[in-house]
């Protein structure tokens, strides 16, 4: 399993159009993967349960992925996370 | 082939277009036992898929012909509709309680629904909406039924529905809808009174409508007479054209009097003003030479939406249409929600009669968190134009004492906080329940003005809802119970040094207007299609031979008698 923290430096934080892309690249890959914030993890494929975190600026998140191609999957999302300047 | 339908005229114009069908299919859901949850289960996948199919063809529809930022909306519904917390629960309930997929589906969205509605943030508040939209689309594949999709129509149209609803017109792409056409509805329905504030021609009313007109039929709308062709032959369709540029070829007559004040024959000036549901109607207002805003539904700020609009919303729209109107008067109408008027977000317990139920004053009195909302608003916006405010649906005169009370609380805190506010902002009511009409002289002595809606009063009054097509034989504007209630609030307004406007249909009517004129109306507020129409009467008409006329009017038996005799002194002033 990989996991990662991240600081959320998007101003909107992790709304509307950046949920809709992490979703989108996390359901490319097979791996389990799950987003973590303030005590609360969700499964990171599922759009409801990202924007249920109401995740703003300066938020700490955790990543992580597990399954067979959980390397790949952290690949895609880390660089959709800084290609958006959402989180660092 | 080619046949006619006939309605109510309720917006002028003439419309030629393709037809448009706007109908919500039924989705009732049926809860059953299903022992074969495989099967479920597949049936289930299935309608996923193709939902998922359809939302493809919409989204890439809606980027093509209305751009990415319409096209969002679709891909946020494809990221639920696959979303693996809602699909999953809905499979674990069709395999553990054995139930069809309709209702695993149902119960477990509304469970989301209810969740989100219940969030703090208004961000996700409103993503409740996109899991409702996704499941109805679910729910349609599901039960085999066909959903409309209003917000892709990127051609010109007639659009064709069982009725017009709020919500349903929010969605409506404006530029490219032509005209319309409806079952049910008479000329004060919502659905008529939006379209002459959009401007587009529509026959209300007409039964049959959505069975008779199938998509893509060729329509002629004429709002003028009440009638829609289906696939008109070459002939009518000719005869229609020149009927159409005749229409033009009278409003650009009319138009001429756009800047005009509006005088009658014996040099007595009364006031046009308009309707207006939203500040994109001041166009309308300005194209039309309105002399004042006499009517500003604030109901259309609420609506279309899933949660209240904030004060700095509604704010901004307030101050829009009073810097538009530059200093001419602008009536503000308090939110007048209930009757027919519903807002899903406030979850409000069903009625039997809602029109005669908590709605308008009613609520806002109990909900002041609303209303309070709401004044605030009203009163910063004040000093950008010339402001006066109402209440609605006013019963008694302790309701108009409390209303005015809140107003000044509100009024006394923003001063005390350094707000700007202005310090003439008249205060009226809307005279529309008869026992406020009977004691007119009392309220005279505490409001600033009245406005008559006549649409309410005369359902009132008659005790004949609105809505309902058997009794629509009791609308009748013309009864002299009715011209008596008018004349009782004119007389004690002017008795106390106060005016009197009008804001329903009837003001803007052809037949009502000599009556008004003659009964000592101030201000006559209508839709602002019917201004310049009005302008050109009333410039024609004698106020003293109107006052004869109505004095005379008010001693008839009979609605019938009345039009009669209009019809005769108008032909009489016609041929002098």
């Amino acid at each position: 399993m990989s996991k990662k923290s991240y600081t959320v430096i998007a101003g909107t934080g992790i709304h509307a159009r950046p949920a809709t892309l992490l979703v989108q690249t996390a359901s490319q890959f097979s791996s389990d993967i799950n987003l973590e914030y303030n005590g609360k993890t969700v499964n990171l494929k599922s759009i409801m349960g990202v924007m249920s975190l109401g995740i703003g600026k300066g938020a700490e998140i955790v990543i992580s992925a597990n399954g067979s191609d959980e390397t790949a999957a952290f690949e895609s999302i880390e660089t959709l996370l800084k290609s958006e300047g959402l989180a660092n | 082939m080619a046949s006619i339908l006939k309605g109510i005229a309720a917006s002028d114009g003439i419309a030629f277009a393709k037809a448009y069908r706007l109908l919500e299919p039924d989705l009732t859901v049926e809860k059953r036992t299903e022992s074969d949850t495989e099967a479920e289960v597949i049936r289930f996948h299935a309608a996923l898929k193709k939902s998922e199919t359809e939302l493809e063809v919409i989204k890439e529809k809606a980027r093509r012909d209305l751009g990415d930022d319409k096209a969002a909306i679709f891909e946020a519904h494809l990221l639920v509709l696959n979303d693996p917390e809602l699909t999953g629960p809905i499979e674990e309930k069709i395999k553990s309680d054995y139930v069809n997929a309709e209702y695993a589906l149902e119960e477990t969205s509304n469970m989301f629904i209810g969740m989100f509605e219940a969030m703090e943030n208004e961000y996700m508040r409103e993503r409740a909406a996109d899991i409702k939209d996704v499941t109805k689309r679910i729910l349609a594949a599901l039960l085999g039924v066909e959903l409309p999709a209003p917000a892709l129509i990127a051609e010109e149209v007639v659009v064709v529905a069982e009725d017009l609803t709020p919500s349903m017109t929010a969605q409506l792409n404006r530029e490219f809808v032509k005209g319309f056409t409806t079952d049910i509805g008479g000329r004060t329905s919502h659905s008529a009174i939006m379209a002459r504030s959009l401007e587009i021609p529509a026959v209300v009313g007409t039964k049959n409508a959505t069975t008779d007109i199938q998509n893509g039929d060729e329509i002629i709308i004429d709002g003028l007479q009440g009638e829609v062709h289906i696939n008109p032959t070459e002939e009518i369709l000719a005869e229609y054209k020149k009927r159409s540029e005749a229409y033009q070829h009278q409003r650009a007559e009319w138009a001429k009097l756009v800047n005009e004040q509006t005088v009658t024959a014996d040099g007595h000036h009364v006031e046009l003003a308009a309707n207006i549901g939203t500040p994109e109607d001041l166009k309308g207002v300005k194209a039309n030479g309105a002399e004042g805003i006499g009517l500003y539904r604030t109901e259309f700020l609420y609506m279309g939406r899933d949660t209240l609009p904030t004060e700095e919303e509604q704010f901004t729209a307030y101050k829009a249409v009073l810097e538009g109107m530059k200093g001419k008067p602008v009536v503000v109408r308090t939110l007048d929600i209930g009757g027919d008027k519903e807002l899903p977000y406030l979850n409000l317990p069903h009625e039997m009669n809602p029109f005669l139920g908590f709605r308008a004053i009613r609520l806002c009195l109990e909900e002041q968190d609303i209303f309070r909302t709401q004044l605030r608003a009203l009163l910063r916006a004040s000093v950008y134009g010339n402001l006066k405010i109402m209440f609605p649906m006013i019963a008694t005169v302790n309701e108009f004492r409390e209303a005015k009370a809140v107003l000044l609380e509100e009024h006394a805190k923003l001063e005390s906080e350094g707000t700007a506010l202005s310090e003439n902002i008249e205060l009226g009511i809307m005279v529309e329940i008869p026992s406020t009409a009977v004691i007119a002289d009392l309220f005279a002595k505490e409001v600033d003005f009245f406005s008559i809606g006549t649409n309410d009063l005369i359902q009132y009054t008659m005790a004949a809802d609105r809505m309902n097509e058997r009794v629509s034989y009791l609308y009748q504007p013309y009864n002299p119970s009715i011209l008596r209630l008018v004349k009782m609030v004119i007389e004690a307004a002017h008795k106390e040094g106060k005016w009197t406007g009008m804001c329903g249909e009837m003001a803007g009517d052809e037949l009502a207007i000599p009556l008004l004129l003659g009964l000592g109306l101030d201000e006559f507020s209508m839709s602002a299609t019917s201004i310049l129409k009005a302008r050109a009467q009333l410039k024609h008409l004698s106020k003293s031979d109107m006052e004869a006329l109505a004095a005379e009017a008010i001693t008839l038996s009979t609605a019938a008698e009345v039009v009669e005799r209009v019809q005769a002194s108008t032909q009489k002033n016609n041929t002098k």
